[in-house]
């Protein structure tokens, strides 16, 4: 019997070696219900832009041309739609990932979150000031795309400090901007399938693999 | 008490310096502050054993500032992530050889 008593005592420092080493690495809280809040968000505003958008091509057809007062309009009326979309899906993703970090009994604001945000702001705030850069000279076309690419991009870079599993979700909005540079008319299409139903799926996906078990107790 | 031959660090007996080796490993950089969330232990005991560690010549030590706050952090010098290696192949030794 206690011939076993060491072997037992190393399985448990490897063990909690391993623990320590993934729990200070990775922040592991990130919630499966944030993606499919932030999704569904997302396609609620997908939604409102079009309505916009088409209202606003109902009267182009009489004023006949692109710098009246109606598009000024539009356009303030999807920057503000934008920007409310964000602070909505933000609040939400914060809230669930805030619980499930309660739930686990982890701080959410620690080591691994600031690396995490830290590592998805950098191609975040560049691709941002780049597509804003973009705006500025009235290039419209590749602003879907370059979204989604550089979206992707803060996913792939983000998931070395998360749950790898956003690292596909990455690739998958990289893919999408790429073949939607092909397609500019169609960009608020894109994002609905890369910022909306992928979200979603990817949601689900997590929540069914991490947390459908916790959930149940 | 463990035998000697079995090549297990005798640093690594405790927890504590146990943790932060793990965590120093996977982090390039941690401040104290972090070191403690992590392992959920006091100021002073986590000191105490930061100071073996560093005695020991398994960690650097960078004092700086954060505004006017210290903000001191904790690097795994080389030969502190050789024995540590050193230890987790002697802890898989140890199982292995009890199977």
């Amino acid at each position: 019997m206690n011939d076993n008593q060491p072997a037992a005592d190393s399985l448990k420092d490897i063990q909690d070696i391993r623990r320590i080493m993934e729990r200070s690495s990775r922040f592991i809280s990130l919630s499966g219900l944030s993606g499919i809040a932030a999704g569904v968000c997302a396609l609620v505003a997908c939604w409102f832009a079009s309505q916009q958008i088409t209202d606003y091509y109902k009267q182009y057809d009489m004023a006949g041309h692109f710098d009246g007062p109606a598009f000024q309009r539009l356009k303030l009326n999807l920057l503000v739609l934008a920007a409310a979309v964000l602070s909505i899906a933000l609040v939400a993703s914060f809230y669930f990932t805030w619980r499930r970090a309660r739930q686990k009994n982890l701080p959410v604001w620690d080591l691994t979150s600031r690396k995490l945000a830290w590592n998805m702001i950098v191609p975040l705030a560049s691709g941002g000031l780049f597509i804003l850069a973009m705006l500025q000279y009235n290039e419209w076309r590749f602003v879907a795309p370059g979204c989604l690419i550089f979206y992707g991009l803060a996913l792939v870079n983000g998931s070395k400090y998360t749950l790898s599993d956003i690292r596909y979700l990455g690739y998958l909005e990289i893919i999408l901007g790429l073949v939607c540079t092909q397609f500019t008319g169609y960009g608020l299409y894109f994002w609905a399938v890369g910022v909306g139903v992928l979200h979603v799926v990817y949601g689900v996906g997590m929540w069914w693999r991490y947390e459908r078990e916790d959930s149940r107790e | 008490m463990r035998n000697p031959i079995n090549g297990l660090n005798k640093v690594f007996d405790n927890r504590i310096r146990l943790g932060v080796m793990s965590i120093l490993v996977v982090n390039e950089e941690v401040n104290f502050n972090d070191l403690k969330q992590m392992l959920e232990v006091t100021d002073g005991n986590l000191a105490t054993h930061l100071v073996n560690l560093e005695e020991n010549g398994y960690i650097r030590v960078h004092k700086g500032f954060i505004g006017k706050k210290t903000n001191t952090t904790y690097e795994v010098t080389k030969t502190g992530a050789r024995a540590f290696s050193d230890h987790i192949a002697a802890l898989e030794n140890m199982i292995k050889g009890i199977k």
